[in-house]
């Protein structure tokens, strides 16, 4: 298990063979995608003949182009491969004659040591030209991650975003009736596979959090029947609690430079925000008003924190600068607000809206205003950001069973994709893009 | 509710605080498996409960629990006889400490329920001790929505699941 862990971490993505594509970036597929954008993926050609890992590869970057929204990948099912040769030379006209306006091809090449490389191309179809290509040096058994670098390359070519699909997921797996549900740190790629659980089931856990750099996580447990936040080491396991002693503390994120951790403790009936280093230290207060101060996250930039306190008498959004000064609420809407988050871009703040009988999600401008309500249901709340800005994963709690489920939806809007866990899901954390 | 297993990433967490009576048994960390069987929630391993004086309490006092509106953590005429009867319950009961247990219903965020649920503990554990009971007896400890005793999601299900929970421990 551990070991698995690691090599996400220690075995970086080679770039190999070759030159990314200088032309320019213009192109008639780019920019406007308003209908989603049919894209083949065929099944690639491998150097070893091996016909299995070339098919498998292009099944996870059809999947992961599916699941943007802005695509409709052909294939590789349903759709003839190609030679080795034409993997960087097609024939434009069996692809549009496909009714594909782009292309994906590639190839496997099996290298020394247990390593493949796999080369990606991305062709305007209706052009008649590439417009991206990038090489990828893997342990063969890590090909899933070489998948998700070439669709991340087609996504964030076409889109004109930044990459986002080789990134994984913590949560907290829910399992077991209402009264007595299970809840265990999970992690996962973010299409679902790798799935494996951090934590054992026995202590309460809830909303883990990753650090900047993907290898740490801050969460709360209530093991030993105290409340209280912990740190965990990604690829070791070891964890560490956060503020020695018994005090309740809660509500955890890192600094945008993992250098600190911003919380809640609560004493007397009374919740504040306090920052941490993340290695320890003595814990400093940054609100002091009477009432619940929670859900702490810094901007990008780590020089604002976003928070909710019912300081007004409902839960509504304020922004104060790192050190606590100038508090100042951003929130006006009807009923109350819950949770922000700050956009990793910096010009966002997601959030849930309580009111008229639901828990929305939805994002404002740090400054609170352009409100936008991105779904609907009977409870959804726990926003966390995609590493570019452009996707918020939530959960989604039924009404009755209490059952939840993890979502991610578009800022720019459409319907909640329902993500891949194995059991019921809340508090997802979305990670910064793999190394 | 199980109780006293202490495993693995616990032993860190007692390491890690000064506790003032480690329990008597520490069994050595071992490795979890990934996804065991069976597995159930067992968050009593540092406070233990004790039923018999549980039901001792709920005897004697009427009632361990008390219930609270929405979005409130004031006690109304009904809670503060209830908790004045459990003062005098552990007044009587010197031995035993209280871990004094704030809930919150489903119908509120996470983290907001769990600074409602300290709310709803601490104005139960202040009445305890307004009533006599000496405060370093008394911990508290929020649950947010993570436990509901009622299953529904109607208002009679909210409101049994706000509530203050006085649970004896040693």
């Amino acid at each position: 298990m551990k070991q698995i862990i690691a090599a996400v971490f220690l075995l970086p993505i080679a770039a190999a063979g070759f030159a990314q594509d200088t032309g320019p970036l213009e192109v008639d597929v780019v920019g406007g995608i308003q209908a989603p954008m049919a894209v083949a993926v065929p099944a690639m050609p491998s150097s070893s003949g091996d016909t299995a890992v070339g098919r498998q590869i292009a099944e996870v970057i059809s999947s992961d182009l599916r699941s943007t929204g802005l695509f409709t990948p052909l294939g590789p099912s349903g759709i003839d491969s190609y030679s080795y040769a034409q993997a960087s030379n097609p024939v434009y006209a069996t692809w549009r004659n496909a009714g594909a306006a782009a292309l994906v091809s590639g190839y496997v090449e099996t290298g020394a040591g247990g390593r493949i490389t796999l080369a990606c191309y991305l062709f305007d179809v209706s052009a008649g030209r590439e417009l991206a290509r990038q090489g990828f040096a893997v342990n063969a058994n890590d090909w899933r991650r070489a998948a998700h670098k070439c669709a991340d390359l087609v996504y964030s070519r076409l889109s004109g975003e930044q990459p986002f699909l080789d990134t994984r997921v913590v949560y907290v797996a829910e399992t077991g009736p209402k009264n007595a549900r299970v809840k265990r740190i999970a992690i996962m790629d973010s299409d679902g596979s790798n799935h494996r659980y951090l934590t054992p089931g026995k202590a309460t856990v809830l909303t883990p959090r990753f650090s900047p750099r993907g290898d740490k996580l801050v969460y709360m447990s209530y093991q030993g029947r105290r409340p209280r936040v912990y740190v965990m080491d990604v690829v070791t396991g070891t964890e560490r609690l956060l503020v020695p002693g018994t005090a309740f503390t809660f509500a955890p994120r890192f600094s945008p430079d993992g250098s600190q951790i911003v919380f809640s403790m609560a004493s007397g009936g009374n919740t504040d925000i306090y920052v941490v280093g993340a290695n320890g230290g003595q814990p400093r207060r940054l609100t002091s008003t009477p009432g619940a101060d929670t859900s702490p996250s810094f901007s990008p930039d780590g020089n604002r924190i976003v928070f909710e306190s019912d300081r007004s008498g409902s839960q509504q959004l304020y922004v104060m600068n790192y050190d606590g000064s100038q508090q100042k609420r951003i929130s006006f809407g009807g009923g109350a607000y819950a949770s922000p988050v700050w956009s990793p871009r910096g010009e966002l703040i997601a959030f849930t809206r309580i009111g008229g009988g639901a828990f929305r999600i939805g994002v404002m401008s740090p400054g609170g205003g352009g409100e936008r309500l991105l779904t609907n249901a009977w409870q959804d709340e726990g926003p966390s950001w995609a590493p570019n800005g452009q996707f918020v994963m939530f959960y989604r709690t039924a009404q009755g069973s209490g059952n939840a489920t993890l979502y991610a939806v578009s800022i720019n809007g459409g319907q909640p994709r329902r993500m891949p866990t194995p059991v019921g899901g809340s508090d997802p954390s979305w990670s910064p893009l793999n190394n | 509710m199980k109780k006293t297993v202490l495993i693995g990433m616990a032993a860190v967490a007692l390491v890690a605080c000064a506790k003032k009576t480690p329990p008597a048994e520490v069994p050595p960390a071992t490795e979890q498996p990934a996804n065991p069987p069976g597995t159930a929630t067992d968050d009593s391993v540092d406070l233990v409960e004790l039923p018999a004086m549980q039901a001792d309490l709920v005897a004697k006092a009427g009632s361990d629990t008390v219930y609270f509106s929405t979005d409130e953590y004031s006690l109304d005429d009904q809670s503060k006889a209830t908790l004045a009867a459990q003062a005098r319950w552990f007044l009587a009961n010197p031995s035993v400490r209280g871990s004094i247990e704030g809930h919150a219903d489903e119908r509120g965020t996470r983290e907001y329920n769990l600074a409602l649920g300290e709310r709803r503990a601490n104005a139960a554990k202040d009445f305890l001790i307004a009533n006599g009971v000496p405060a370093g007896r008394l911990t508290t400890i929020s649950w947010g929505k993570e436990r509901p005793v009622a299953l529904g999601s109607n208002e009679e299900a909210w409101a049994q699941n706000r509530r203050a929970v006085s649970v004896v421990v040693k």
